[in-house]
């Protein structure tokens, strides 16, 4: 694959070279971290709460999805199977087993790992577009299991989950204590996603997007890594998943549907492929389109669309990456 | 006699049939929305995910011409095809066109925007409860077979399928402009060379696609209610078609999408609980077992 026709506009020779700077984070990094980190603490004191933990929720999911994409090469469109399931099994597991809110979320996580041993592994068979078609499908395969398996509730859903006491102890009923789980659950996948992709493993996933049968010839097994970043992705927006079920009580098909994963690629294409912070801008600009223009009904659909559209033809860096292409770093 | 063939069928006869008709007819949908994916994937290299809100327009446009100009389902059949056609050029040259050189993701992106903003604008102009379209006298009315009756409208839905279906496979096949597009599939730097104007080859071959679309839109039209979300609904099954067969052939993508309407008529006669999923297992399998496809070239 020529360099033009990559995905993202990172210049070749990073692959190889370790980042400089505290725990991988070079200068800008570090910045929009910090930053980061202080809107995390105030923003419950200028916005609702229960608004920043959806943004939270979904800036998860979009970092897990661009852990694949940004970072891969490998398009999911079906990554709203792994989100939902989490969000189910989480559901499930604190309504119905009474469990506490972080085993609900660990569980969460598994299955959403579990399924995507099964889907990564049958989807790393092709690449490309026939990758996207495959994830696609599968996910629309659990979308029907989901609409017709006892435990979900059908087009009810779960309803009327518990949020739980936090190790048994901690009542999470007020939205600030809820906010701090949220937001801790947050950070942790945050940090986890640099570091997988700052650590020697993370090399060789760069190494397959810029290149895969010359990461093959260097002897990397490439299936192999491509099905254990697609279990993390996955995982990890099991996660996002369970942690949104517990913020509103509530798991319903919305989040299995397909149009959760194309409204993943959306936030991620906003924010920019292959960025650290890009997922979480775009989440934010999704979401809070979302909120804001609610009352528009169809309309927001159709906004959607022309942001794909301008997105692909005018602004491929996305916001984070023209950032970045400014201040010329990295971000 | 028919006893017979029910107690070794385990079902009633009536039932079987008519399941195997409606898997007929899906089966015939199946069939030319991934002909026409496949014959667009062939020269743009893109997977238009715009195809399901393009045999939604067919058929809207069906349902237009006759209540805003008194055009019935014949003239709607020659029609609608052209006018959506000529909308899926209006598209390739204002984008589509722009992304031929980068990677084949941004061309998946470009055209599933394309499709939300299309679905979306219909959606607000006609709400999404669905709207009747009358199948035309000629063709109201069901024969008697003896073991089933069958409407004739669906009997005539898997007859004009096929024929658009063997009709597109011969064009591509047999014709010199299909010599011409199957070359530019593989070189078409060298078509070009020879004098052709691939671009507007490019074109063209997009308009066409879009127009089976179309047309699969204005035959569902009196089957289905016509509403802006029977196409999204059925294109994530059309592309679960595709990686079963392999983009690889015409005739592959034709008996492929038959072939799997059939088995989920089956399967809803004999274990319904799977019908809406057999075709992702199918997938599964195939994948496991053929990563390429049926019919695809490794």
């Amino acid at each position: 694959m020529a360099s033009e026709t990559t995905l993202t506009a990172i210049p070749t020779g990073v692959v190889g070279k370790q980042a400089p700077g505290i725990w991988g984070f070079n200068g800008g990094q570090m910045i929009a971290l910090l930053i980061m980190i202080a809107a995390l603490g105030a923003a419950p004191f200028f916005l609702y709460p229960v608004f920043v933990m959806k943004l939270l929720c979904f800036a998860l999911f979009a970092c897990a999805f661009n852990l694949l994409i940004g970072y891969v090469g490998l398009m999911s469109f079906g990554h709203a199977a792994y989100f939902g399931m989490g969000g189910y099994v989480a559901g499930h597991a604190a309504k119905v087993m009474g469990l506490t809110p972080e085993i609900s979320i660990i569980a969460g996580g598994l299955i959403g790992a579990g399924l995507g041993l099964i889907g990564g592994w049958l989807a790393i068979r092709r690449q490309g577009i026939y990758f996207a078609m495959i994830t696609m499908a599968l996910a629309q395969m659990v979308y029907f299991f989901c609409v017709q398996a006892p435990f979900t509730g059908g087009e009810d859903g779960i309803q009327a989950i518990p949020r739980g006491k936090l190790f048994g102890v901690i009542p999470l009923d007020s939205d600030m204590a809820m906010y701090w789980v949220v937001a801790v659950v947050f950070l942790c996948g945050f940090m986890a996603i640099h570091r997988v992709i700052h650590s020697p493993f993370g090399q060789v996933m760069k190494a397959i997007r810029e290149n895969e049968p010359r990461t093959t010839s260097l002897g990397y097994r490439t299936d192999d890594y491509k099905l254990v970043a697609f279990i993390l992705s996955c995982g990890l927006a099991g996660v996002a998943g369970a942690t949104k079920t517990l913020v509103f009580g509530i798991a319903t098909l919305t989040d299995v549907h397909f149009s959760m994963s194309g409204e993943v690629v959306l936030m991620t294409l906003v924010g920019g492929l292959g960025t650290i912070f890009g997922p979480v801008i775009g989440a934010a600009v999704v979401i809070g389109m979302q909120n804001y223009l609610a009352e528009m009904g169809a309309w927001v659909t159709v906004i959607q669309g022309v942001i794909f559209v301008a997105c692909v033809l005018a602004f491929r860096r996305g916001i984070v990456g023209e950032i970045g292409n400014l201040f010329k770093v990295k971000l | 006699m028919l006893d017979a063939i029910e107690a070794f069928l385990g079902v009633p006869a009536p039932l079987l049939f008519g399941q195997l008709l409606l898997g007929l007819i899906n089966g015939a949908f199946y069939a030319m929305l991934s002909l026409g994916l496949a014959v667009i994937f062939g020269l743009l290299n893109i997977i238009n995910f715009t195809h399901g809100a393009q045999f939604m327009m067919g058929a809207f446009a069906a349902w237009m011409l006759l209540a805003w100009a008194g055009l019935g389902y014949w003239w709607a059949l020659l029609l609608s095809p052209i006018i959506v056609g000529f909308t899926g050029i209006i598209l390739e040259k204002l984008f589509i066109s722009r992304l031929y050189k980068l990677d084949h993701l941004y061309g998946l992106l470009l055209t599933l925007g394309l499709g939300l903003i299309i679905e979306g604008v219909f959606r607000n102009e006609f709400g999404s409860s669905g709207l009747p379209y009358r199948i035309p006298a000629e063709l109201s009315g069901a024969w008697d077979l003896g073991f089933m009756f069958m409407p004739i409208y669906r009997g005539w839905v898997v007859v004009a399928a096929l024929f658009f279906c063997i009709a597109t496979w011969l064009i591509i096949e047999k014709t010199r402009l299909g010599a011409y597009l199957r070359a530019a599939t593989e070189r078409a730097e060298l078509v070009q060379a020879f004098g052709i104007n691939v671009p507007r080859m490019i074109t063209l071959t997009y308009g066409a696609g879009v127009a089976l679309a179309a047309v699969a839109g204005v035959l569902a039209a009196p089957i289905y209610s016509v509403n802006p979300q029977m196409g999204s609904n059925l294109i994530i099954v059309v592309f679960a078609v595709v990686v079963i067969g392999g983009m690889g052939s015409i005739l592959g993508s034709i008996v492929t999408g038959f072939g799997l309407g059939i088995v989920e008529g089956l399967t809803k006669v004999y274990y319904p609980e799977a019908s809406a999923t057999v075709i992702f297992v199918i997938m599964a399998i195939v994948l496991l077992a053929r990563p390429a496809g049926l019919f695809g070239r490794a």
